[in-house]
């Protein structure tokens, strides 16, 4: 049974389109079929952190007016055969999208993909709740930093309410991932730590994604971490949290380069 | 002075981002909880009252707390009495709602603390 993934945030910049393309590579390469949908219409950017900016022909509001078939305007992954991509439109106005052509893509996707996953755009406006509308995961990136925490308290609330799960009265399934987090200044209290934003936003840890420079150098050059560097520690932290999205149960840790004196077991199991 | 703040741990600013977030949240989720459920609660308990009580609009204040095992809803309405000065409220639209034997008896009361005073 194919599930919809949306990846937001609210605030902008904290990682929803580098931790789409890590996670969509890292579950495309545990063997499920993975498509990506940009649902930021107007400032795509999927198509670049994946290294497919030079192939979009036609985008996602092409497919959803019906001036493209859905299969013309997927794109291959070319190192990973089981990963897909759905650019949005640079041109076109987000207002373009509409609920019912969303909704007919999305069905037509899930017929042949494990996983649609939707890079939602910053923000909670048309995009935003267009991006969540259907889906039955949910996995709100946030930052140790207090305006990125409220922005996703607004955004779960939106998530109990605008999507067509809380509308029937089902539940979306929802995950929080911790990225750009430091270990060594939270643990000196610079920075919140992991148990402050889970006891804020109570909803189960999927990962910790370490701050590192290593996300730069892949988005520099066009491809996920988890494809760049697979051996980093933000890569494995990905590719753990994707095993968790599959239903593993693992332990959460801090994922270090470094000799491990911060890579210790928080003793907290993702839901 | 300054040798002590020395040796003390240095500034932590993560417990003040903490609290300062779970305050505002906690205010933030009470309003958004409210959205149009209250409104909407607001104008048909009022056009209950409005029924038996010549009432304003504003008259009414309705509030919900969100507790973790119970929510408590609060209504508070003023129902002006003879002695409140703007008392025969905007006749026409209430005074049809108001059932005819109540409201003779209000101006029968409103004549007595006329006389009285």
């Amino acid at each position: 049974m194919a599930k919809v993934l949306v990846v937001t945030s609210g605030k902008g910049g904290v990682g929803k389109t580098t931790s789409t393309a890590a996670l969509g590579a890292a579950l495309a390469s545990s063997g499920k079929n993975v498509v990506l949908i940009d649902f930021d219409v107007g400032l795509r950017n999927l198509d670049l952190v994946m290294g497919a900016e030079r192939r979009v022909v036609y985008d996602l509001i092409n497919v959803v007016q019906g001036d493209a078939k859905l299969a013309q305007a997927l794109i291959r992954d070319k190192r990973l055969p089981t990963l897909s991509l759905l650019p949005a439109s640079q041109t076109r106005d987000k207002d373009a999208l509409t609920d019912e052509g969303v909704s007919k893509v999305i069905g037509e996707l899930k017929e042949k993909f494990d996983w649609v996953i939707c890079d939602s755009p910053a923000g909670i406006e048309r995009g935003a709740t267009l991006a969540m509308r259907h889906a039955d995961v949910a996995i709100v990136v946030t930052n140790p930093e207090v305006s990125s925490v409220r922005d996703s308290d607004r955004i779960i609330g939106l998530l109990d309410s605008k999507t067509e799960r809380a509308e029937k009265g089902e539940r979306v399934e929802k995950h929080l991932l911790l990225t750009r987090f430091d270990a060594v200044r939270a643990g000196r209290g610079e920075m919140l730590n992991v148990a402050d934003v889970l006891e804020i936003l109570s909803i189960p840890l999927l990962g910790i994604i370490p701050e590192s420079s290593e996300v730069l150098r892949a988005s520099n050059l066009g491809s996920p971490i988890t494809l760049n560097n697979p051996a980093s520690a933000a890569a494995r932290a990905y590719f753990e949290a994707a095993r968790r999205l599959n239903g593993e149960a693992l332990d959460v840790i801090v994922p270090s380069d470094r000799k491990s004196l911060f890579g210790k077991i928080f003793g907290r199991r993702a839901a | 002075m300054k040798l002590l703040n020395f040796f003390r741990r240095p500034n932590t600013t993560a417990p003040v981002a903490r609290e300062r977030l779970q305050l505002l949240l906690a205010h933030e989720r009470a309003v958004s909880g409210k959205s149009d459920l209250i409104a909407i609660l607001q104008e048909e308990i009022m056009a209950v009252i409005a029924k038996h009580f010549p009432v304003e609009q504003e008259g009414i204040k309705i509030k919900m707390e969100r507790g973790e095992v119970v929510s408590t809803l609060e209504v508070e309405v003023e129902i002006p009495t003879p002695m409140c000065p703007s008392f025969p409220l905007p006749p026409k639209p209430m005074a049809a709602a108001i059932d005819p034997s109540e409201a003779e008896a209000f101006e029968d009361e409103q004549e007595l603390a006329q006389t009285g005073s």
